[in-house]
């Protein structure tokens, strides 16, 4: 089947097999490699991108589901020489260690602060429930949302 | 996951008919349940027919003594909707505790309480407030719908379109979150209706139920005092790697002790 979506502000019109999963349009398809697949089984936010600007989980979403959206990866938030401030926040607070997580929880973290008032160190934590990292602990991770958070506004 | 055909029908007639015509059709909603379960295997539907379409299953209307949320209605709406804050703010805040942002970004009130995991928030609701269930062909009665695990009174193909809740004069809704996953292991809603007691109960049994002996004991009495005496039998309870079935019947207490204590304070 065709299915045309606007990735990262170009859009691209695809052939994909019915069950292609978002996740895999945009790996093996787009080569956009930055999205991570970490369970497969929707439990660890590892496959995080925005669709029309609100963060899902790309290996449960079929690419045929996001016919006609506008999707965000991590590619699409910044430059080296141009860091997202969440981007930037992650790297000053040493919110990473191996990073394997990283992609995902930082399109979760702008989703959050766009879509939150206030945040205070508990709400970052349940906000990024869906998130799972197995270096850092989390407590340099809330730091960076912290501190991304009034540049975002 | 297996291959299968892919549809996206604009009206409920055209998805009841791709129903029909399929050898082994399923509606697909947010997805949040449906796609791990198909990449797991367990299911290996042959026509998938995606409900995003259809303009009839969409929109929250909000009225002085009810609350209809339509089938296709995303967990995160739910929990974001001024008005649902403000008439029936109990629903807003069941909706805002399920699973994780990126799951109430794509979930759906009309999936949940199609599938009736025995674990899920949103029967506790459906119970507890007395909702009525509207489908393509019907209205059902909450107390008629859930009916065992994964087992409702939806025949084969029937699409619910709209979730009506009356509104009680005071509700509150506690669970007892799976710490991995957010389930309830064991939700407790207690609404009064000017006096008048329900008590919905999710996670403990293989569907969600009323509390009918909790509902007894608070008639005219909604303190936490009076369902000291209550017995919750652990028969027919959930036995499971979370939680035992006698651990379920005694958080079914604890729970409806915190709900009633939000209520009361
Ligand atoms: C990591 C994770 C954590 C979760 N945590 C929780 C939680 O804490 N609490 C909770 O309650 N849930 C939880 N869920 C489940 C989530 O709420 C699902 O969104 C929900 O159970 C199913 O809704 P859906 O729209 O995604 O339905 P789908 O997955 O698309 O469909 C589910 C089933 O319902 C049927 N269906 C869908 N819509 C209709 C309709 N309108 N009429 C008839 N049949 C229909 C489908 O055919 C399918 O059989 C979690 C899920 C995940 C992945
Ligand atoms: S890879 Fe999608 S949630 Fe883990
Ligand atoms: S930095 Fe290694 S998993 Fe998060």
């Amino acid at each position: 089947m065709e299915v045309t979506l606007t990735v990262n502000g170009s859009q691209h019109s695809l052939e994909v097999a019915e069950n292609t999963l978002l996740v895999d349009l945009l790996r093996e398809h787009l080569r956009l490699t930055g999205t991570h697949v970490g369970c497969d089984t929707s439990q660890c936010g590892a496959c995080t991108v925005h669709l029309d600007g609100r963060s899902v989980k790309s290996c449960s979403v079929l690419a045929a589901q996001a016919d006609g959206a506008e999707i965000t990866t991590i590619e699409g938030i910044g430059s080296p020489d141009d860091l997202h401030p969440m981007q930037a926040a992650f790297r000053e607070c040493h919110a990473l260690q191996c990073g394997f997580c990283t992609p995902g929880m930082i399109m979760s973290a702008i989703d959050l602060v766009q879509s939150s008032d206030d945040l205070d160190r508990r709400a970052v934590r349940e906000g990024l429930e869906g998130n799972l990292c197995r270096c850092t602990g989390y407590h340099n991770i809330v730091d960076a949302v912290l501190r991304a958070a009034p540049q975002m506004k | 996951m297996y291959q299968f055909r892919y549809h996206k029908p604009a009206t409920l007639e055209e998805a009841v008919d791709c129903y029909q015509s399929a050898e082994d059709g399923i509606y697909l909603a947010g997805g949040q349940t449906l796609l791990p379960t198909m990449k797991q295997r367990l299911a290996a539907p042959s026509d998938v027919i995606d409900l995003s379409a259809i303009d009839r299953l969409t929109g929250i209307e909000v009225t002085s003594d009810e609350v209809r949320v339509g089938a296709f209605t995303r967990h995160d709406e739910v929990a974001r909707h001024e008005g649902i804050r403000r008439r029936l703010p109990v629903l807003a805040f069941l909706a805002a505790q399920i699973g994780d942002g990126q799951v109430r970004n794509r979930g759906t009130i009309g999936g949940s309480v199609a599938n009736s995991d025995p674990a899920a928030d949103y029967p506790a609701a459906v119970i507890g407030l007395g909702a009525t269930i509207n489908t393509n062909a019907r209205q059902i009665a909450a107390d008629d719908y859930f009916q065992d695990l994964f087992e409702t009174a939806l025949e084969p193909g029937e699409i619910i379109t709209r979730i009506d809740f009356p509104v009680p004069s005071r509700a509150a809704y506690r669970k007892f979150p799976n710490p991995a996953s957010r389930y309830a292991v064991v939700g407790v809603l207690v609404a009064d209706f000017d006096g008048r007691i329900r008590v919905g109960i999710t996670g403990a049994g293989p569907c969600a139920f009323r509390g009918t002996a909790l509902e007894v004991a608070l008639q005219g009495n909604l303190n936490s005092a009076a369902i000291e005496g209550v017995e919750v039998p652990d028969v027919g309870f959930n036995n499971d790697l979370h939680a035992s079935a006698e651990y379920r019947a005694h958080l079914v207490k604890v729970m409806a002790r915190r709900a009633i204590a939000d209520l009361v304070g």
